[in-house]
Order: C-alpha cells, then sequence, then structure tokens
C-alpha cells in the first residue's frame, strides 16, 4: 500500500556533529566501555598489548585507508619497543581519547597528520612500554632495571638472565608509568626509515581476505538498499511498499530519515526490491539549482567584499604604481570522492545497545550521531572500524552510519546498509567548486610587486567545525595561500568570499590547496611567461627567504619555507631537464607548493593535439617530506596523489541539474585509468632529518597547475576552466 | 532456480534468482567476499572473476546464464599465483579495494599474452579503476609477474 510520509523535519546530523565535535582543537572526552581494556594485565599501555605467549599487538587508531597507517604507524612502535615488526599483530583501535589526533582536536583520519601526530607519541609509546617491561624483569631478578636491556621482545639481565616480553608482561602493566621517557637518535633507527620494509597488510589484500566494511559478516544479518532523494535537499513524500513486501527474501521496508530502505536476505533481492517502490520525493529547496544559475550567483558573490585572510604593505597602491597590471581569473569545478567501495555499514541497533561495524574515518563521531539518531547514549554505542576501501576525505562524513542504525533499530535486525554506486555518488559531499581572482602589479622587468588574491568558494568548516570559521574565514578554505611563499613587496591582499551554493561539500583529499595553490600557480606561470622568464627561475628568485608564521596556516609547520622550495625547484630543474627543446605539440610545466609541512616541485610533459585532447607523457617530482617513516610507501603516496590529481585537473567533473547531481557512475564521472596515466613516473625524496610532512595530500594539488602550465608551453593555451577537458583547453 | 557450478574447483549448488549476478551469489551466498563491489555496471572491474578461465565482470554475468561453468575467484588464485607475488614483491595495494579485480585481470591477461607490452597492459587493464592510484605498481608488478615461472 501506499505509505504517506509525515513531513517531520528531519533530524539534522549536522548540528548533532557540530555540537558534539565542537569544532577542531577542543578534545572531547569520551568514555566507553572498552577503554578499559587499556588497563588490563598484559597491556602496558593502550598503544601495546603483550601476550604471555609473546604475541605483540599493535593498536593503530587511524583508519587505513591506503596511507599505510597500517605499517607506518606501528613502525613507530616498534622502533622503540624493541620488537620485530614483522612478526606484530595490529588492531584498529576504539574510539578513546587517548587516541585523539592532537593535530586535529578528534579521533580523526584526515589532514595528512597520521604520522606527524604520531611521531613522537608513539615512539614515546614504544618506550615507556618498553621500559616497563625491563622494570618488571629487573624486579623479578632483584637488580638495577639500568643494567638490564631490551632487544628482540626479549629483556636482558646481568649474568646472562634472559626474560621473553610475554613473560614479564603482566607484571609490567602494574609497573610505574616512567615519567622521563628519551628516545633513540635517528642514527640508531632500526625500524624507521627501513628502505626494504613490506606493508603488513598486503599479504591479506592480495588475497582479497582483508575485511573491508562492506564484507562485514555478523550472524542474523540482513542486507538493505535504499532510496534516498535524487535532489539535494529533496525528501521523501511517499513510496509503494506493495510489491516489495510480496518479493520471497524481503524481510521489511522501512522508512528512515533519509529515505526509505528495503531490508532483505541478500543485497540483490533488496536492491530489485527497492526499485518497485516508486518513491516520490519533494525536490526541496534546490529544484532550480543548475550550473549557470550556480556559477552566475558566484560570480556575483565574487564581485563583493571579501574577508581578508592576509595581507602586507599597500596592495592597491602597489598595483597603481606598477609598470604593469595582469589579471587572470580561474574556475574550478566540483569533484566527488567517489572511493571504489561505496558507502556502507553494518549497524545492530538493540534496546540498551548498538554496535556499528563501519569503514569510517572519524570513529569518534559515530556514538554521538548514533546515539543522536536511536535515543541511546553514546557510551552504549560500540564502533568498530574496518579497512577502508578508499576514503580521500568522503568517510570523515558519518552519514551512512546514521542511515544504517536508523534502518537496523526499525528492521529490527542486524543489518548491513549497502548503497549503489549511483547511491554514493549522488550523496557526496563535494570538493567545492570555486572562483580564482589574481591581480598583479609587476615592474619593467616583470617582477612581482602587489597581489590580490580573491577566492569565492563554499565553505565546509561551517558545515562540520562550525566553530573553527573566525571572521568569515574558514581556514580550510585558505590553505595553499595562506602560506604563499613569494615576495610582493608593495603588497598583498588575499580574501575569500564564503559563498553557499545550494551543493553540500566536503573535506576531499588535499582540500583547499586543490583550489588555492592550482589558481595561485598557474597565476605565477602567467607572470613568469609576462617576464619571458624561466618559468622555474622566476619562482627561485622571488621565493621569501624570511620567517614569516602565518596565522591560518593550521596543518603547514608555519615555518620558513623558502629554502626547501629553493632546493626541491633546483632539483626538479634538473631531474626533470626542465627547458630542454621540446618538439611542437609537447610541452613542459612546472608548479610548487608546500601543504602539511611537505614541499613539493613537479614538472610534468605533456602532449596536445590539434584537438585540444592532452597527453600525459611524463611527470618528474620532488619531494621533501622531511624523515620519511616508511619510504617505500611515501613513494606510493606520491604517485597515488598525482594519478588522483591528475584526474581533477584533467577529466573529472560534478555538475547539477534541477538540483541533481548529473553524474552517478564511472562513466559520467571519469577518473584516470591506467591508459591515462604517465607512463613515466619519477620521484625523488629530498634527504632530510627534519620532522615527518604529511604525504598523503599534497601533490594531488601540486600536479593539477603542473599539467595546465605544461598544457600552455606545449599549445599556448591557457586553462583557466577546469577540468582540462579539450572544450576547456581550447577556450584558453 | 537451482544453478550448479564451480568455484576454485569445488562444486556448488545455489537457489537464487536466475538474474542474480554472479558477483552476489559469490559475495552473499556462498561467501567469497574477496570479489569487490563497485559501480554495478562493468565500469571500475572490481567485481572482475574468471569464468572458463576469462575475465569477466561478475556483476554482469547472471547467475542463470552461467551454470555449469568453472569460475575462479581472487581465493582461487591460490596465494602464491605468479601475480600475487608480483604485487606482493612490489607492495601494490595501497586500500586494496580494487586490487582482486586488478589482479583477476592481470592474470588472465598474461594467461594469454606472455610477455604484454605497455600497449597491451593499457589495453587489457584499462577496464579496472584504481582510486589511489597503483598503476605505476600495477604497471611494473605484470611485467615483473611475466618474467616469473
Amino acid at each position: 500500500m501506499e505509505k504517506i510520509v509525515k513531513n517531520e523535519a528531519r533530524r539534522d546530523f549536522l548540528k548533532v556533529s557540530g555540537s558534539a565535535a565542537g569544532g577542531l582543537a577542543l578534545a572531547f572526552y569520551m568514555p566507553t566501555a572498552r577503554m578499559a581494556q587499556a588497563a588490563d594485565g598484559g597491556s602496558p599501555n593502550a598503544w601495546v598489548k603483550i601476550a604471555a605467549d609473546n604475541t605483540v599487538t599493535i593498536m593503530v587508531a587511524r583508519s587505513e585507508m591506503g596511507q599505510d597507517v597500517y605499517t607506518s604507524m606501528p613502525m613507530l612502535v616498534a622502533e622503540e619497543l624493541e620488537v620485530d615488526i614483522n612478526a606484530v599483530q595490529v588492531e584498529f583501535a576504539p574510539p578513546a581519547e587517548v587516541y585523539i589526533n592532537s593535530l586535529l582536536g578528534g579521533q580523526l583520519t584526515g589532514g595528512s597528520t597520521a604520522v606527524r601526530d604520531g611521531w613522537e607519541k608513539l615512539r614515546k609509546a614504544g618506550a615507556s612500554a618498553r621500559m616497563m617491561l625491563v622494570a618488571a624483569a629487573a624486579d623479578n631478578w632483584g637488580v638495577d632495571a639500568s643494567k638490564c636491556s631490551a632487544a628482540n621482545g626479549m629483556v636482558k639481565g646481568p649474568g646472562g638472565k634472559k626474560a621473553t616480553y610475554g613473560s614479564v608482561a603482566a607484571k609490567a602493566s602494574t609497573m610505574e608509568v616512567p615519567k622521563e621517557v628519551p628516545l633513540k637518535p635517528a642514527s640508531q633507527f632500526k625500524v624507521v626509515g627501513k628502505t626494504k620494509q613490506k606493508r603488513l597488510d598486503t599479504a591479506m589484500k592480495v588475497r582479497g581476505t582483508a575485511g573491508f566494511g562492506i564484507d562485514t559478516v555478523v550472524p542474523g544479518m540482513k542486507y538493505a538498499a535504499v532510496a534516498m532523494p535524487p535532489m539535494m535537499g529533496g525528501s521523501l513524500i511517499s513510496y509503494d511498499d506493495a510489491r516489495a513486501k510480496k518479493m520471497p527474501g524481503v524481510h521489511s521496508v522501512v522508512q528512515y530519515s533519509r529515505g526509505v530502505a528495503v531490508v532483505a536476505n541478500d543485497y540483490w533481492t533488496a536492491k530489485k526490491a527497492v526499485a518497485t517502490l516508486d518513491p516520490q520525493w519533494d525536490a526541496g529547496p534546490n529544484a532550480d539549482l543548475d550550473m549557470t544559475s550556480l556559477w552566475s550567483k558566484m560570480e556575483d558573490a565574487s564581485n563583493g567584499a571579501g574577508a581578508v585572510f592576509r595581507e602586507s604593505g599597500n596592495a592597491d597602491q602597489g598595483l597603481a604604481q606598477a609598470d604593469k597590471m595582469i589579471t587572470a581569473e580561474y574556475r574550478l569545478p566540483f569533484q566527488s570522492h567517489a572511493p571504489l567501495e561505496p558507502q556502507n555499514t553494518t549497524a545492530h541497533v538493540t534496546a540498551d545497545k548498538a554496535v556499528i561495524i563501519t569503514p569510517t574515518q572519524f570513529q569518534q563521531l559515530v556514538p554521538h550521531v548514533v546515539a543522536g539518531a536511536t535515543g541511546l547514549k553514546p557510551e552504549q554505542v560500540e564502533v568498530q572500524t574496518t579497512f577502508l576501501g578508499g576514503g580521500f576525505g568522503r568517510r570523515v562524513e558519518v552519514d551512512y552510519c546514521i542511515d544504517a542504525a536508523e534502518i537496523s533499530q526499525a528492521a529490527g535486525v542486524p543489518v548491513k546498509m549497502v548503497w549503489s554506486r549511483e547511491d554514493d555518488m549522488t550523496h557526496d559531499s563535494y570538493r567545492p567548486a570555486g572562483i580564482y581572482k589574481l591581480t598583479a602589479g609587476v615592474d619593467a622587468n616583470g617582477k612581482l610587486q602587489a597581489l590580490k588574491f580573491k577566492s569565492t568558494s563554499p565553505s565546509i568548516s561551517s558545515r562540520l567545525f562550525p566553530s573553527i570559521v573566525k571572521d568569515g574565514v574558514d581556514p580550510f578554505a585558505v590553505e595553499g595561500i595562506d602560506n604563499f611563499p613569494y615576495l610582493a613587496d608593495a603588497g598583498m591582499n588575499f580574501s575569500y568570499v564564503m559563498h553557499d551554493t545550494g551543493v553540500q561539500v566536503g573535506y576531499w583529499r588535499g582540500v583547499s590547496h586543490n583550489l588555492n595553490a592550482v589558481a595561485l600557480e598557474c597565476f605565477i606561470d602567467e607572470l613568469a611567461k609576462n617576464a619571458g622568464a624561466d618559468p622555474i627561475q622566476y619562482r627561485i628568485d622571488m621565493l621569501d627567504m624570511g620567517s614569516t608564521k602565518h596565522a591560518w596556516s593550521g596543518l603547514s609547520a608555519g615555518v620558513p619555507v623558502g629554502a626547501r622550495m629553493k632546493t626541491v625547484l633546483e632539483e626538479v630543474k634538473k631531474k626533470s631537464r626542465f627547458g630542454k627543446k621540446m618538439p611542437a605539440g609537447k610541452g613542459q610545466g612546472v608548479a610548487v607548493m608546500e601543504g602539511y609541512n611537505t614541499v613539493i616541485a613537479i614538472v610534468a610533459e605533456v602532449t596536445v593535439d590539434s584537438t585540444m585532447d592532452v597527453t600525459v607523457d611524463k611527470v618528474t617530482a620532488v619531494v621533501d617530506g622531511g624523515t620519511l617513516i616508511h619510504p617505500d610507501q611515501a613513494l606510493a603516496q606520491i604517485q597515488g596523489s598525482i594519478n588522483f590529481g591528475q584526474g581533477a585537473g584533467m577529466i573529472s567533473e560534478i555538475t547539477v541539474k534541477n538540483g541533481t547531481v548529473q553524474q552517478d557512475n564511472f562513466d559520467g564521472y571519469r577518473a584516470v585509468r591506467i591508459n591515462e596515466t604517465p607512463k613515466v613516473m619519477d620521484v625523488h625524496f629530498v634527504k632530510s632529518d627534519g620532522a615527518p610532512g604529511g604525504l598523503g595530500e599534497p601533490a594531488t594539488a601540486v600536479i593539477v597547475p603542473a599539467l595546465a602550465n605544461a598544457i600552455h608551453a606545449a599549445s599556448g593555451k591557457r586553462v583557466r576552466t577546469f577540468p582540462a577537458l579539450p572544450e576547456n583547453v581550447a577556450a584558453g | 532456480m537451482k544453478v550448479s557450478f564451480k568455484v576454485n574447483g569445488k562444486s556448488e549448488t545455489v537457489e537464487v534468482s536466475s538474474d542474480t549476478p554472479l558477483l552476489w551469489v559469490l559475495r552473499d551466498t556462498l561467501g567469497y567476499t574477496g570479489t569487490k563491489f563497485g559501480c554495478g555496471k562493468a565500469l571500475c572491474g572490481a567485481c572482475t572473476v574468471h569464468l572458463n578461465g576469462r575475465a569477466v565482470r561478475s556483476c554482469q554475468t547472471q547467475i542463470g546464464s552461467i551454470a555449469g561453468s568453472d569460475v575462479t575467484t581472487i581465493e582461487g588464485l591460490g596465494g602464491n599465483h605468479k601475480v600475487q607475488r608480483a604485487w606482493e614483491a612490489l607492495d601494490v595495494p595501497q586500500c586494496g579495494y580494487c586490487q582482486p579485480g586488478q589482479m583477476m585481470s592481470a592474470s588472465a591477461l598474461l594467461s594469454t599474452n606472455k610477455n604484454p607490452s605497455d600497449e597491451d597492459i593499457d589495453a587489457f587493464m584499462s577496464g579496472n579503476l584504481c582510486r589511489c592510484g597503483t598503476y605505476p605498481r600495477i604497471r611494473a608488478a605484470i611485467k615483473a609477474a611475466a618474467k616469473m615461472s
């Protein structure tokens, strides 16, 4: 029969998350039942468990979504714990205060912070545990701990005494936690920086046994497929469950906040039954939203005043006094995260408990939002994090965890909810689109004197972490430009116009580096061209080598990067033979950026044919990522980021019509395929003993302007509208 | 309907509707979760398995059409297949979600082409998406596997 949906206001999980998270840098205490385990026998601290049989388990409190936390974080613990890294067990940590990411203020995987946050913390955890194991053995032997040492899972004492970690683990967990925890110098590292270290999760990923969220099976579990409003901000009016309920294998049809779900014995039955529901939708406030009106409104907004986030000298005066003014406007499109594992969650909600098994980047938030949706208390919600089949920022959102919990509660059974690709792509929180206007004043030699930069773009943090948005500036909207690395002595004025388009936006790998740094580095190339200068030397000559700390650089080091930029630019020039003679239709382009305390220069080589179709031939990258924990996987992150960024820069784009996302699968939303990637990808790391930089994200941004600048060198066309599809290249 | 076929050499009989994609029979009915769901439209390759030795997208293969066939999944490659050894030697996977499909495609490629060129790899592997961008290592691993016995 047809069900008419009562027009209740959809519970606003954003509000829940806003109040629960309270904003970055505001750690909150969340007791959970499982926290108590941290003090169990055999656990010197929350990071290490040692069983009597000598099995060493290291807890990983970040989500493994490809970026290697499953190996690189245990490597840090093992370095000081003195155990064989290849023999340890790894477990994903439950939500608990001790696991909060101090760079983000929550138990959250993002911002290329996992290793940076863990660099000291995890080595100290390993060292502290080792000291307690040594103290326990020394106490057993009645000798001073200073006469004992530890190596390879064993405590050694005077007179050839030996004790395995397992034999003293229970006692160790009762020893006093050391206050002073000295760490070994880099020269003594045995694990950190080991070039031949393999990933600890490769074997299971190669055999198909790694447990992703979608692979979860729990006793009595049913499968759910869903129908959600196709229009952004739409809502369910009615549906007809008569046919679905008659289908063999269907357990129930349940309405939930966002839509309607069929719960069945298997996913295919659920999906077929959903197709019979004939849901009617209220299109909501965005019914008329399309790209023409969206860009037009954004352009209007970009003509208004913005919030100034970086200023020096007098930019207007500098422009007025310059020999020449150069202006450019760049447009960047919405992007979908499109992790290959569609959103899914297994939920079992009962009267007094919820178990949520989910591929999430933000496990700490899940108990709060599930509690809000189910009426349970946060401490009644247990969260288990699985492997993530890609994340890219999509799984910082917890919408799908709420959906699964509501469906399980309504159906009264454990439910694995699986989104179709179409559900996933049309219900994302998209990388913001934006308009970037730059005006430079240059002297007679083309040298930069004054610069105005104005971005107009939606704010992500206004929805997710409103407390960090201050005076009209979202710190995650000014990355990649707040740390502007060049000199403009007469004046700089950088401003941000916060502009909501109706499209929900989210943190997407590289976040606003992928917007601001793209526009900036394309523009710098235009200035170099105007000056008739080599674009690498032009950049080197205008680098700010001084000591400037920028207020908004929350996830960057905020320390001078001029010298590091000079190094990577000089290196990439050599490695790529930049400036070599190129045949007609081929060109090289360069870009440089600091992000997440990593400095990267990239030279791209492309071929542009007569139809303005672009082939990427070669990419050379030079990276200063500080100390590398797991060098081979540092390399993997740069390789992968280059491919990911290439897609966004060249072929991928989300558009909206009638409030509905127009791309719903990998035919409409193109992602880079193996035949489109450069045949030669040459990545070099600068030798460094500096603090580790983040490596999962920055290269995604740098590759885009490098490609655009190469396209100009090859074709004379400036890409001002992205992605660099033939029509957008031709228009340049 | 009842359908009998072999998965990794083992005889299986399932009773499901004939239009059920092999993907969901493998995953939900038989528990071979190594085969992944990515797009449902043969656009991403995550669900690739071998059907009588040839690579197919199991999301587009109806169970009713494969009675009596031999199906090989990632679990059936055995763990010591040269493609798996090469993937492991080069630490190809990042998130790992697409990799069963990548390896099933790569092993099918190598079964008919002992020494694939870059162009052969492009042509055969372009149906398998990797959002993490492990392509340079996939290419290198296929070449490494080609040299293994």
